[in-house]
């Protein structure tokens, strides 16, 4: 049964196979048995789970069930969950008991899905291998050797392992796409302004953007129909209407025109990995769809242009931070600037004081100039390529992630090496615009994921893209055997 | 660039953050890394280009000056390190 896809639980629940409690119990027995061993999850709130199922199946029987009432699902510790601890994977927030809920987990909520707990992240989702958490690595199911990605580790870690039919991710350089990518299951991360904001904890404002983690595109389309749509707690999140994402899923993609870019495929990517993403790329042709090269020729300054972006918003949204209202106190401060830099020192790890201090340098008097606005510049550059490439295609695809998994504590000392597994993911975030990545296959044992970028609020189109990849193919549904 | 120790510790505490003495060196060497790869940036023209600040050029929505919070005073002190008659407790600033 913990194998099931969330259409398919929805279906089994809708026709009285079994019962939300039921499913719920099947989720928290294997929680029980599995999680410790890969550290994903950081909280497991079983009792709320059966209390909300319970409700779930209440609400069914008063034929008030809409189509995710009732699936379990787990949230990344980085939204906020009223009266659940919410730590966003640091010890500055491991004593935080949020008093309110995030927008994304009170649409769920409202939508009926039970929330069986918090998954494990890098700390304040920065991290490419969910080894900066205070918590502790994650590790990934394919290989307990390897790193599930990040910063939605734990969230990755979760649904490749069926600890959970689908879980929250939030992607602000890759977080969602990457772990997808390195633990074999879909992610996407839509366009920048399509889901609200409200209650997820900041690290990059203009980039920050949550999403669904599941097994297939199908899931995807009917999280995102419950996750998207208008709030006005948060001032950058759009007034748009949410279509039925599901309704084109089987629309076909013949003349699907998908653009190539040539910078994608270059140095740096690992060749196993290029042949992966060229079988995948021929099933596309093999359905109709024509493959044209194209460039983004400033793509090469995404890494560079978002090392100074996010660490500038993340210094001025982590300043928060104080010691003071909530989170770590150090003890016995002599005075107020002892207390918050102690608090501050000893509350953040190592990588978000690096960030922190990389955006304090940026914005400081006399060097703004020469990295922030230059920095902002970059990044039209890099957005405007993509609008030139969307006149000639109608989406682009190219591999996730350079590499497989890699090992834990492989990258750990040097932050440069590890920046770069996002080197196809950041581009994305800095142009605002919806990106997928979908299973197409294996290298040495471990997932390889296939990314898909589409135009700006067309996440209806990706998902109709990636289905169509899994009508043909199979890779969404390979399991790792310690988890079957 | 490359940073000294002096730089780092500045940095440090612009940003209220307490650094051990021991880890200064460390996090010069690779904050000068890290600047070493942000500064890849210089090798484009960008004198013509308007920055951007936000993806999708959207303006900031503007509000109705309404009350919309209600106070919720005690609820949200729970997660305060030290509370004192409904007032947040810090070391003496004033003598």
């Amino acid at each position: 049964m913990h194998s099931k896809t969330v259409a398919e639980i929805s279906a089994g629940l809708q026709q009285g196979e079994f019962s939300s409690t039921e499913i719920t119990q099947v989720f928290l027995d294997r929680i029980d048995r599995l999680a410790e061993g890969l550290n994903c999850y950081i909280t497991v709130t079983a009792e709320q789970a059966l209390e909300a199922a319970r409700k779930a199946d209440q609400l069914r029987s008063q034929g008030k069930a809409g189509p995710l009432t009732g699936v379990p699902i787990a949230h990344k510790d980085i939204f906020c969950t009223q009266g659940v601890k919410t730590t966003c994977g640091s010890q500055m927030l491991d004593n935080f008991i949020s008093p309110y809920d995030a927008a994304v987990v009170e649409r769920l909520n409202d939508a009926g899905m039970v929330m069986l707990g918090k998954t494990n992240m890098d700390e304040f989702a920065m991290g490419s291998s969910n080894e900066t958490s205070y918590f502790g690595p994650v590790k990934n199911p394919w290989d307990q050797k390897a790193v599930p990605g990040g910063s939605s580790g734990g969230s990755a870690s979760v649904v490749a392992s069926m600890l959970a039919p689908v879980s929250t991710g939030t992607d602000t350089g890759g977080s969602i796409r990457q772990p997808a990518s390195l633990c074999g299951i879909t992610g996407l991360k839509p366009t920048y302004g399509r889901i609200s904001r409200f209650g997820m904890i900041a690290f990059a404002s203009s980039l920050d953007q949550a999403g669904p983690m599941t097994r297939t595109a199908e899931d995807a389309a009917m999280m995102l129909n419950a996750m998207a749509g208008f709030d006005d707690r948060d001032s950058t999140c759009v007034d748009k209407e949410v279509p039925d994402y599901t309704a084109n899923l089987s629309d076909s993609i013949k003349g699907l025109r998908i653009g190539l870019p040539t910078e994608f495929f270059g140095e740096g990517l690992d060749p196993a990995v290029a042949d992966t993403v060229q079988a995948a790329l021929q099933e596309y042709e093999k359905m109709g769809a024509e493959l044209v090269d194209i460039s983004l020729p400033n793509s090469g300054l995404s890494v560079p242009t978002y090392y100074v972006v996010a660490p500038a918003e993340c210094s001025s949204n982590l300043s928060r931070f104080d010691g003071v209202r909530f989170g770590y106190r150090c003890d016995s401060p002599v005075d107020l600037e002892d207390l918050y830099k102690r608090s501050r020192g000893e509350g953040f790890g190592e990588e978000v004081k690096r960030r922190i201090m990389i955006g304090t340098y940026a914005l400081s008097a006399g060097y703004y100039d020469a990295y922030y606005i230059k920095a902002q510049k970059c990044r039209r550059l890099i957005s405007d390529d993509f609008k030139k490439a969307y006149e000639k295609v109608d989406v682009i695809m190219g591999p996730t992630a350079p590499s497989v998994a890699f090992n834990t504590g492989e990258k750990t000392d040097d932050p440069v090496s590890m920046y770069l597994s996002d080197i196809y993911t950041i581009a994305v975030n800095l142009a605002g615009l919806p990106g997928m990545s979908v299973p197409a296959g294996f290298v040495d044992g471990k997932p390889v994921g296939l990314q898909l970028i589409g135009n700006y609020f067309e996440e209806s189109k990706l998902l109709n893209v990636a289905h169509q990849y899994q009508q043909v193919t199979d890779w969404h549904k390979q399991t790792p055997d310690a988890f079957k | 660039m490359s940073l000294d120790a002096a730089e780092v510790a500045k940095i440090a505490h612009l940003a209220r953050l307490g650094i051990d003495e021991k880890d200064v060196s460390d996090y010069a060497d690779n904050l000068s890394r890290i600047l070493g790869l942000v500064e890849q940036m210089g090798a484009v023209d960008t004198r013509d280009v308007e920055p951007m600040a936000h993806p999708l050029e959207l303006a900031q929505r503007l509000r109705e000056d309404a009350v919309t919070e209600v106070n919720q005073r005690e609820l949200l002190q729970k997660n305060a390190p030290a509370v004192e008659n409904g007032l947040f407790l810090v070391p003496k600033v004033i003598e």
